[in-house]
């Protein structure tokens, strides 16, 4: 059986690549993507817990995360769409129109 | 064995993962995203998490990707490329704080422990996922699924603005 620590530390390395891909690329779909991997990342997290601890509660709450996470990517599209058609760009240091 | 699925699909998820961010092309990106997807789905499976793996597929793999997909190419935002002076500090720095970032979740797990395992889980069954689900779980059920009628209506307010005019 693979230690519960194994899926720990794969969950820290894929939400850090997450983090690396918000960090350092500026196309707003690619950022999006890496969203969803750092969400992911948490995702396994709780499902290791829920698997060691022997507690559905954590699957439930996996399951409440996928739903937002559906919501976001829904939205957050939507939003990237209206500023392809707005800027015909999709980087997201050119949107900066609140910028001041 | 489940030592060696875990680790081919880990590494499948960690390569597709970074391949994600390396990638210059978005619609690469996209599928490199899916892989990583699906072998977290097989990572689930090993969990003993099978519905929230199939709900993973689906909804993940199925939907969001495929949503992924069409905003790039029915756009045509694939030829929307970065522009090259891609800012060499910000890769560097990001860089930097990612190393941080991954020394204080280490850390973190180090400091918190994992605990003594009870291997006795038969939590992943639909019918218990589904009796917590309606049970002591309904009220966030149901904040969850007005929260995806808004984000459907807004969606579509945001995505049709445009076209009215």
């Amino acid at each position: 059986m693979v230690p519960a620590s194994y899926y720990l530390i794969l969950s820290a390395i894929l939400f850090t690549v997450g983090a690396v891909g918000v960090l350092i690329r500026r196309n707003a779909l690619v950022v999006f993507m890496s969203v969803e991997m750092m969400l992911n990342a948490a995702n396994l997290t709780l499902l290791t817990y829920s698997r060691f601890l022997g507690d559905v509660q954590g699957q439930v709450f996996v399951l409440l995360v996928i739903a937002v996470a559906a919501a976001e990517v829904a939205v957050g599209l939507a939003i990237v769409v209206a500023l392809f058609r707005h800027e015909a760009t999709t980087d997201v240091d050119e949107a900066n129109l609140l910028h001041g | 064995m489940e030592m060696v699925i875990f680790f081919i699909l880990a590494v499948l998820a960690v390569v597709a993962g970074i391949a994600v961010v390396a990638q210059r092309s978005a619609v690469r990106s996209a599928l490199f995203l899916l892989l990583n997807f699906c072998s977290l789905a097989g990572l689930y499976i090993l969990l003993n998490a099978q519905f929230v793996a199939m709900v993973q597929i689906i909804l993940y793999a199925g939907a969001v990707v495929v949503l992924f997909l069409f905003v790039v190419m029915l756009l045509g935002m694939e030829r929307a490329e970065e522009s090259p002076d891609t800012r060499r500090y910000q890769a560097v720095a990001g860089g930097l704080l990612a190393v941080l970032l991954l020394g204080g979740v280490v850390w973190a797990l180090v400091l918190a422990g994992t605990g003594t395992a009870s291997a006795t889980a038969t939590a992943g069954s639909v019918r218990s996922i589904g009796a917590a689900l309606v049970g002591d779980f309904a009220v966030p059920f149901e904040l969850a699924s007005v929260v995806l009628l808004v984000a459907i209506v807004g969606a579509v307010v945001l995505a049709k603005a445009k076209l009215e005019e």
